[in-house]
């Protein structure tokens, strides 16, 4: 074999003898740092593949939706306001919507009710989403009462749940007749919640959204590229629980490699001393020392990196539920889609392996650099 | 076998999985795009603007269709008090509507 | 083999404790000899030893090895001639805590990149010739001072060196253990390999084993 890579492999088992010395030290650091590398890959793979998956499926959502503010609240739309948009050249559809928001008392949940053709559902029957389907037992057939703000009790019969693939979009869904829900909530007749528009050429979409303001100024337009570009922004670094999490395995990271580099023991130093003494090199010295942060880096980042992968894409980064499902009841069941950021990785590992091993480097350079023969004195 | 082969051997044995698993597990499966395609669908279908991943509040559950100022409740100090509002960000590009305010005022909105 | 020439040595040089350990040393070292330094502590032997060894250098004057002035090397080829050409045994022995014998005796070989069961083979013959095979796999901080001191031998000898530099080798022994370090002496003597050691204990330096013995005090050689 050659010299050069027998040395490193005499290096390797020296270091290795070394680290066996202090086992319990060394193998808790090797703990502490895979679990750091865990959290933060886990936390750097999820995000990304969820912020993958929204803006692949919110691709579909309507070009342009138009809300009504009144003093700076969203207020409903008023009988006549989709006849004033008139005829704007590229809107293909405009539909007025109707959707409302739920508290039920019986659970504690918060529901998304919205109003859908005589075709989908009929009056007296509603289609849930699953999540709720499954935090109130319901079956298709089953019936259910909702106490309305007014008080009323209102019965439906459930015609259908919707697909449990769908939880991440329709978690909470109840999906009712038009009739249904206008007296359900007491809405006003001929009033709706917002219109949606939709517009055949993409770059068009801004003009009508101009034209819109122009023709109705109390409007507020939501393009799809602001509904897709509030996905994209979603658990970004700077947001609050990421940014903690990031903070606190950033600050052990560093006081890892603190305790690294603060410094050797007399012990430590007596034996790069022997080692010079007994014909090691400089050189031969920092190459172990290189070798031991880079097995101990290496394992940590590999470990925690598949650790991660396996957490997030087989069990839904259970870690994180209980930060993501915060107050609400109703948390979707869903699995990613593994949407792997290579520029993520790589960062993670630049700033995992190359700092720890510099740490390890700098407590020895000086040891390394000095005449052995303070050894003969000791 | 000595230390050093062991360890170099797990090194390699952790890289390859390592390489297996970002390489070729990730991306879709035909069941994925299956699954994607539909909830895509699903969204074209009934309009849906939004994730239904935090059902705490209204602007949660809707981040994007959420007004300036829902965040304040009903309340100008009503400050923000969801955990998971605070993992949606405050719009950092000005809404379409806002544009011709860009550069005139201080602070976004 | 050796030769020293008008060798001087400071410590903290240009300081206000700055302290000359050699005045001025010229000694020829016979190769194939056993050569003692003898004085007492404070004489400066030490220091010429590994300034002899390599170990550091002199502030003033030459050594030559072999007829080569290696005083004034680049660290690098002066590493490469220590760990060819000169093996140590320290007073303290300084073996690694931690490691076996083995692992110990092949340390200095390992910068070279020799395979390492060559080196075992060769430690484990050594260990047999100083009789301690049978602890060879045993963790340093377990042997006794004898067996410790044979291993510290042993590892001195791993590279096969042509010089042998010993720093009060009988110092932590009694009596027995001392006689068997003087027939290891005279085992270097039959296989060619030149000995430089310091010593004050009179067994060692008055013994048939040493063949010359230099006096040294306060930093000069004295007449022996």
């Amino acid at each position: 074999m050659h010299p050069w890579l027998e040395k490193q492999l005499h290096l390797i088992d020296f270091t290795l003898a070394s680290l066996a010395r202090r086992k319990t030290k060394n193998v808790g650091l090797l703990l502490a740092y895979t679990l750091i590398v865990f959290v933060l890959a886990s936390l750097s793979l999820f995000t990304h593949a969820l912020r993958s998956e929204a803006s692949y499926v919110l691709a579909g959502s309507p070009e342009v939706i138009l809300q009504r503010m009144v003093a700076g609240r969203h207020d409903l739309i008023p009988p006549g306001y989709l006849e004033r948009i008139g005829r704007i050249r590229g809107v293909q559809k405009k539909e007025g919507r109707l959707w409302g928001y739920y508290y039920d008392p019986v659970v504690n949940a918060n529901y998304t009710f919205m109003a859908r053709p005589a075709s989908e559902v009929a009056d007296g029957t509603i289609m849930v989403g699953s999540a709720l389907a499954r935090e109130r037992g319901l079956a298709p057939n089953n019936t259910i009462s909702f106490r309305s703000y007014a008080g009323k009790l209102f019965g439906f019969t459930v015609a259908a749940v919707l697909s449990p693939d769908s939880e991440l979009l329709s978690a909470d869904l109840v999906l009712l007749s038009e009739n249904d829900f206008r007296r359900f909530f007491e809405y006003p007749e001929g009033h709706y919640t917002d219109i949606a528009l939709s517009v055949a050429n993409p770059q068009e979409v801004r003009t009508v959204a101009a034209k819109l303001s122009t023709a109705l100024p109390d409007s507020r337009p939501i393009l799809r590229e602001e509904v897709l570009r509030t996905y994209q922004s979603l658990f970004d670094w700077r947001e609050g629980i990421v940014l903690t999490v990031l903070a606190g395995a950033i600050l052990a990271f560093a006081i890892l490699a603190w305790e690294k580099a603060s410094g050797l023991s007399a012990e430590e130093r007596r034996e790069i001393g022997i080692l010079k003494a007994i014909g090691w090199e400089t050189g031969d010295i920092i190459r172990m020392k290189v070798w031991e942060g880079l097995i101990i880096s290496l394992t940590a980042f590999l470990l925690g990196g598949i650790a991660a992968y396996v957490h997030v894409f087989h069990f839904g980064a259970a870690v994180f539920a209980p930060v993501l499902k915060g107050w609400s009841v109703l948390y979707p069941r869903f699995t990613l889609v593994p949407a792997v950021d290579g520029l993520q990785i790589a960062t993670l590992f630049f700033f995992t392996v190359v700092p720890y091993t510099a740490a390890v480097l700098v407590p020895i350079w000086r040891a390394a650099i000095t005449d052995p023969d303070a050894v003969m004195r000791a | 076998m000595r230390p050093s082969t062991v360890v170099l051997a797990l090194l390699a044995g952790l890289a390859l999985a390592f390489a297996v698993i970002f390489g070729h597990f990730s991306g879709s499966t035909a069941t994925d795009a299956e699954r994607l395609a539909a909830n895509r669908a699903l969204v074209e279908h009934y309009g849906l603007t939004d994730l239904a991943l935090f059902t705490e509040a209204r602007y949660t559950r809707h981040p994007s269709q959420a007004d300036l100022h829902s965040a304040f409740q009903d309340h100008p100090s009503a400050l923000e008090h969801f955990p998971t509002g605070s993992l949606v960000s405050p719009r950092s590009l000005p809404l379409f509507r806002d544009a011709s305010l860009a550069g005139k005022t201080t602070s976004p909105d | 083999m050796i030769e020293l020439t008008n060798i001087r040595k400071a410590f903290n040089q240009g300081r206000h404790n700055e302290y000359w350990a050699l005045h001025g040393i010229d000694l020829s070292v016979e190769a194939g000899k056993v050569t003692a330094l003898r004085g007492p502590s404070g004489s400066g032997k030490t220091t010429l030893l590994t300034i002899v060894g390599c170990l550091s250098r002199p502030t003033e004057g030459r050594v030559r090895f072999k007829g080569e002035d290696i005083s004034g090397l680049p660290e690098r080829f002066l590493t490469d001639i220590r760990r060819q050409s000169f093996g140590f045994v320290f007073q303290q022995f300084n073996l690694i805590k931690g490691l076996s014998a083995v692992d110990n005796i092949i340390l200095p070989g390992m910068p070279t990149g020799r395979p390492r069961r060559a080196l075992v083979e060769r430690a484990d013959e050594l260990l047999d010739q100083l009789k301690l095979g049978h602890r060879s796999r045993a963790r340093v901080e377990w042997l006794s001072g004898g067996e410790q001191q044979r291993v510290a031998i042993a590892r001195a000898l791993i590279n096969d060196p042509e010089v042998i530099i010993a720093d009060e080798p009988t110092a932590n022994l009694d009596t027995a253990l001392s006689r068997e370090f003087l027939a290891i002496l005279e085992g270097f003597t039959a296989a060619g390999k030149t000995v430089l050691l310091t010593s004050h204990d009179p067994l060692v330096v008055d013994s048939s084993a040493v063949h010359r013995v230099v006096g040294m005090r306060d930093g000069r050689l004295t007449a022996d």
